[in-house]
């Protein structure tokens, strides 16, 4: 099992889904039984969701949509999407 | 109009201007809908239109400005924030982190943080953090090695952290450490 100074050596790639499954498992298994790594790993797992949140906050200035539809459509494209925002 | 909000989300932190984004946001979906045939059936259209964005902003914008380089931060600690933030514990003791986080740091105040690093660190923040994309994608986008993708990617969210942390400060918000629940201390007990 990592120790502490391994398992905060992966808080990143941990936290940004980027280990094999054995690896994420061999820090799950640290963070089990270490409160002062849980600890750490849980507020950057927060952090990361404020920031995510926080980020996308952005008002589209009015009329934007439909400017972006004119301009699609004097080219001459389909304005219609073929996936909307609720596919993500 | 696929992901208009998320790109024009994207626009905005790299660009910075509304007007800006808006003009990064229309040519993005004039270059997808005129090379949608070069794009992969049941592969990632999101990915698709943001690397289209990346690059489009890179070349438009980035050639205005002098390109930056690796040392423009100073390196900060890791966990930088979560380091100084620990002196508050007694403040938050009865609240989760998640509450706490979106209570100190308003809006404005993370975009800012993201909006003010450097470009090479500010594009793997948005996209990792913000867009949520893996490495690999972040790698092809921004057409350099994953391991720099990972690099740049820490010391950006460490010099996010310190930007956080200074604003809190700059509003008063940290205030005077508890002197019985410092974090040292409690870990001493433990």
């Amino acid at each position: 099992m990592p120790d502490c100074e391994e398992t905060l050596r992966e808080l990143d790639t941990f936290l940004d889904d980027e280990l094999s499954e054995a690896g994420h498992d061999a820090i799950r298994q640290h963070l089990g039984g270490c409160p002062d790594c849980l600890g750490a790993f849980d507020f950057h797992a927060e952090l990361k969701q404020v920031i995510a949140e926080k980020c996308q906050r952005d008002e589209m200035p009015s009329g934007l949509l439909s400017r972006l539809e004119q301009c699609l459509e004097s080219e001459g494209l389909p304005s219609a999407a073929p996936v909307d925002d609720r596919t993500v | 109009m696929p992901f208009a909000g998320q790109l024009y989300s994207g626009a905005m932190r790299m660009t910075r201007k509304p007007a800006d984004a808006e003009d990064l946001l229309q040519e993005t979906m004039l270059r997808g809908f005129r090379g949608f045939e070069s794009f992969t059936e049941g592969t990632n259209l999101r990915a698709w239109l943001f690397r289209i964005m990346t690059n489009l902003y890179i070349n438009r914008y980035r050639a205005k400005q002098r390109q930056p380089v690796e040392s423009d931060i100073d390196d900060v600690e890791s966990m930088y924030l979560y380091r100084h933030l620990g002196d508050l514990d007694a403040v938050f003791a009865s609240r989760s982190a998640e509450d706490q986080l979106i209570d100190m740091f308003p809006d404005d105040e993370v975009k800012a943080a993201l909006e003010e690093l450097p470009e090479i660190y500010r594009l793997p923040v948005l996209l990792a953090d913000v867009q949520g994309f893996h490495y690999r994608e972040i790698a092809e986008m921004l057409d350099i090695p994953i391991g720099t993708v990972m690099s740049r990617l820490h010391r950006g969210r460490k010099r996010m952290q310190q930007a956080l942390y200074e604003y809190a400060m700059a509003r008063g918000l940290t205030t005077t450490p508890s002197a019985d629940t410092p974090r040292e201390a409690r870990s001493n007990d433990a």
